[in-house]
């Protein structure tokens, strides 16, 4: 279907007016990301996510414990388009954190990775759960 | 005759060569991710992967790219600024065909030769 539209000029013509006249007013996305402290757009739900990338995000906010809005993409084409245009930022998934872009997938990998998601998240508030395993099974050891 | 012998020579000197540019370039988004990554970050290292084999694409697609690019043009930029610029320079190529684009960005001093692992599996949602 893709190879179809892109290559036929027709195609892309009335795809490109469906997906201006389809994109989301960006009223309506600043509403939905400033909705909860953490705001994930992703491919699928976080019970089944249908993009690798996606899953990576929702393993990574369900090891911190973090509860957060998720969008489904897929689910509404006009929200796939409004985000990349709200945020600036060509691809999915897109994580918010009070409002403020945070990234995508590889960005909450490193940030994860880092440590430094622990510090984004308590800056909102949000105690990762992360800390309590690690007080448990390592005293000792320091966050990073 | 001598001239037609020449002409012939040029004619299948010239349908060579066609032949093997069109045998090399069947990687033209690669080579042109390659090319402008080159020119404006001048890495000093610069790995360009075609994932697209590990989703639901045709053979020899072009969708799904990871690039590790090793630059001192990132100092003293946030890793979000860093990814912001790399998608900038490769705009026109995720307005059309790539469809998932997986930065490593790092200064030389950050780089150690790690092993990078592979995006992670696709879920199916790509192609629906």
């Amino acid at each position: 279907m893709n190879v179809l539209t892109r290559k036929n000029p027709i195609f892309t013509c009335a795809k490109n007016i469906i997906r201006f006249n389809s994109t989301k007013s960006q009223e309506v996305i600043k509403k939905l990301v400033k909705n909860n402290k953490v705001v994930v757009f992703m491919k699928g739900v976080p019970e089944q996510p249908q993009c690798g990338f996606s899953n990576a995000v929702v393993q990574i906010l369900r090891m911190h414990g973090v509860n957060y809005d998720a969008h489904n993409v897929l689910q509404d084409e006009s929200l796939r388009q409004g985000i990349k245009e709200y945020s600036n930022w060509p691809t999915i998934p897109q994580i918010f954190i009070n409002g403020e872009f945070i990234g995508g997938c590889d960005i909450m990998l490193q940030l994860h990775q880092s440590g430094d998601l622990i510090e984004e998240l308590e800056k909102v508030g949000i105690r990762s759960t992360l800390l309590d395993k690690k007080d448990e099974n390592n005293p000792k050891e320091s966050q990073k | 005759m001598k001239s037609l012998f020449k002409t012939s020579k040029i004619f299948s000197r010239v349908l060579f060569e066609a032949n093997r540019k069109m045998s090399i370039v069947n990687n033209p988004i690669e080579i042109s991710i390659k090319s402008k990554l080159e020119e404006n970050l001048r890495p000093s290292y610069l790995k360009i992967i075609n994932e697209s084999y590990m989703h639901n694409v045709p053979k020899n697609a072009e969708t799904h790219f990871k690039v590790i690019v090793v630059s001192d043009e990132f100092k003293d930029l946030p890793l979000i600024k860093r990814h912001r610029r790399v998608n900038e320079l490769l705009k026109t190529e995720l307005q059309g065909g790539v469809h998932a684009l997986s930065i490593i960005a790092k200064t030389p001093d950050q780089w150690k030769d790690e092993t990078i692992e592979p995006s992670p599996n696709c879920r199916g949602g790509f192609g629906k």
